[in-house]
């Protein structure tokens, strides 16, 4: 499985965020996406979910799952924790176990820390917990690509680990992993990609 | 049809532990029914006649105020990207969430409306056809306010706005929806054919109109 | 860059013909107003009161025109993704809600002498009403959304499902309207008119087109003009 960016330029509300952008990440790497405030890390990340189009260029998904897209093999954990506060961590997980096609909720609960939770109402968890209940879906269902937008945020220490060892194990199952940081994760990246904001026109 | 009836328990359960759904709107209803009176005075024979029209505009404003609840929080906490990223046709998204607004707010509301509607004397001959086109034509308010709740979703004004994109879309439902309950026996079932006409176009167009705008927002 | 490439053709054509247009628009409507004004009979029943049936008419036509033409222009958005149909149907739109406000006003002011009251809930009044109200919802819509490109592709689908809703409008306040007046008293515009009336009518309508093509025309150049205007201080605060 192999994603590969050519001549990518994007564009989010008239301003061209950035344009000529060339990568290719494959089975089993983890691609850092750096940079400064509006430089593009989320846009990129949007535009390889699917939820936009780019501008210019194009994205290839080679190898992988049949027909599917590449959104629609993808998990894509962004700010919003997509929880509902009037449902349980469980029936938060099942309701997302169910829509996107299956998985193992106990492996879920577990990898996140959250088994002693599972009957708790969300609207009962802190915020830090309700971040991890939106990792959760990474251990939830089986995509083999992940997009990240600044996973670590808001979690401690402990938390953090848990992230990265979820990440260590996606990537040694082939997994491929783009994530957007501000702050290092303290998981080493295959590759890194710097988009340093200066805007063309 | 796992993930959409998923979707459709979970969005039925949160209408039932949330509050706003169908107890919200209900009071709603009273709270009109109560000014009323209050507003043209208790003259019984007024009352009377006012009371399908009065009913059925009071369902109109409380089906769309409640419209915002179809994917606002969805929308808000990321739930919306999502979706729309997964094999699962938005379209169809969009049509269960309209599907879980009408059985909890639209349907009960209409079929609750004529029994209230004692509370303006109204004639007794009119509470059946009445509850058949409410039933009927609440199908088409919940559809078309699907519409126009994903039109404002992120809009800070959206309740006022909401307002005027949905309500003259309702004018067939409310036409056709009165012609039932003018008390003449021979319009009811064709008013009735005509609503389960508007209620299947919205079945289709709705959630074809409400996806495409969804998607613009998700951009 | 590319983008301004078709706009600005489009500029340069609409400065070109703009002047004609101007001027067929007077040497049109100096004719129709003759005719309504001058020409015509009175009417023998109505009296002096007919001749706002010559700017009434015209001014409900365009409202359903103007509209018409959006909708088009928004289906040629969704399929050419060409920005200038974007812009052409937003321009249009607050000249359609004059003309459909003209078509209402002059309807009342119809209405004063011949029903006795400034408004009636007549068939047409009510459905221009609404389609009045599908008027102010879009471009409200295109107010409401601060972020142009996504306030084009919201406004598409707005007037598209209004579109699809005016037949049915229709329709349903005539059904409403039979239902409470069996017999009408009076139709504005009926299908039996005189040739003395019919033509002033007709080049009165031909005017308004006119009229709108202009003020269309100037409507969209303002709109680019605004455009590139914004860009251009994207693009400074850009490279600073």
């Amino acid at each position: 499985m192999k994603i590969t960016a050519t001549d990518l330029a994007c564009e989010r509300g008239g301003r061209i965020v950035f344009t000529e952008l060339n990568f290719a990440v494959e089975s089993g790497r983890f691609l850092e996406l750096t940079g400064p405030n509006g430089a593009g890390k989320s846009s990129l990340l949007r535009l390889l979910s699917g939820l936009s189009e780019p501008r210019h260029g194009r994205l290839k998904l080679a190898g992988g799952g049949g027909d599917l897209t590449l959104a629609e093999q993808a998990h894509y954990i962004a700010h919003g924790e997509a929880s509902k506060s009037a449902l349980s961590v469980a029936e938060n997980l099942i309701f997302w176990r169910d829509f996107l096609g299956g998985g193992d909720l106990a492996n879920a609960l577990g990898a996140v820390n959250l088994a002693s939770l599972a009957d708790y109402p969300v609207a009962l968890l802190s915020e830090g917990q309700k971040r991890r209940l939106a990792l959760a879906r990474l251990a939830l269902v089986t995509r083999p690509i992940w997009l990240l937008d600044e996973p670590s945020a808001g979690l401690d220490a402990a938390s953090q680990k848990l992230l990265i060892s979820l990440m260590r194990q996606h990537l040694k199952s082939d997994g491929i992993i783009i994530a957007a940081t501000h702050v290092s994760l303290g998981l080493k990246p295959d590759q890194s990609l710097h988009l340093s904001g200066a805007s063309q026109s | 049809m796992k993930p959409l009836i998923a979707l459709l328990r979970r969005d039925l359960v949160l209408a039932a532990r949330q509050g706003g759904g169908v107890g919200t709107a209900l009071g709603f209803f009273l709270t009109v029914l109560v000014l009323l009176p209050i507003g043209v005075g208790p003259d019984q024979a007024t009352l009377q006649r006012l009371a399908p029209g009065i009913l059925w505009i009071t369902l109109l404003l409380a089906v769309l105020l409640s419209a915002d609840r179809i994917f606002q929080q969805d929308y808000e906490d990321g739930s919306l990207e999502i979706m729309a990223m997964a094999p699962t046709p938005l379209e169809l998204v969009v049509f269960i969430k309209a599907i879980a607004h009408w059985l909890s707010t639209s349907l009960p509301l209409s079929l609750a409306a004529p029994f209230l509607g004692i509370l303006l004397n109204l004639h007794d001959q009119i509470i059946w056809p009445l509850i058949a086109a409410m039933g009927m034509g609440s199908i088409g308010l919940s559809f078309i306010a699907s519409i126009g709740a994903s039109f404002t979703l992120n809009l800070r004004r959206g309740g006022l706005l909401i307002s005027i994109l949905v309500l003259p879309l309702y004018v067939p439902i409310l036409v056709f929806g009165m012609s039932a309950a003018t008390g003449n026996p021979e319009l009811v079932m064709p008013s009735l054919l005509i609503l389960s006409a508007i209620a299947l176009a919205s079945l289709v167009l709705a959630p074809i109109a409400a996806a495409a705008a969804l998607r613009a927002y998700l951009k | 860059m590319q983008q301004f490439a078709n706009p600005t053709r489009f500029l340069k054509i609409a400065n070109a013909s703009l002047p004609y247009v101007w001027a067929v628009t007077a040497l049109l409507f100096a004719i129709g107003l003759y005719g309504a004004l001058l020409s015509a009979p009175a009417d023998y029943q109505q009296g002096e009161t007919v001749r706002i049936m010559f700017v009434h008419v015209p001014a409900a036509w365009m409202a359903l025109f103007v509209y018409t033409v959006m909708a088009l222009a928004s289906a040629l958005a969704i399929v050419f993704r060409h920005p200038l149909a974007d812009v052409a149907a937003k321009a249009a739109a607050p000249i359609g809600a004059v003309f459909c406000f003209l078509a209402l006003a002059t309807g009342s002011l119809w209405g004063k002498p011949m029903w006795g009251a400034w408004w009636v809930w007549d068939a047409r009044l009510t459905s221009m009403f609404v389609l009045m109200l599908l008027y102010v919802g879009y471009i409200a819509i295109w107010q409401a959304i601060e972020e142009p490109g996504r306030a084009a592709l919201i406004a598409r689908i707005v007037a598209l499902v209004g579109f699809v809703n005016i037949p049915i409008v229709k329709f349903s306040v005539d059904w409403w309207n039979s239902l409470h007046q069996p017999a009408s008293v009076f139709r504005m515009g009926g299908p039996t008119i005189d040739r003395s009336m019919l033509w002033p009518l007709l080049v009165m309508g031909l005017a308004y087109t006119f009229l709108f093509l202009a003020l269309h025309l100037v409507s969209i150049r303002s709109e680019i003009t605004q455009r590139k205007l914004r860009n251009l201080r994207i693009a400074r605060s850009g490279d600073r």
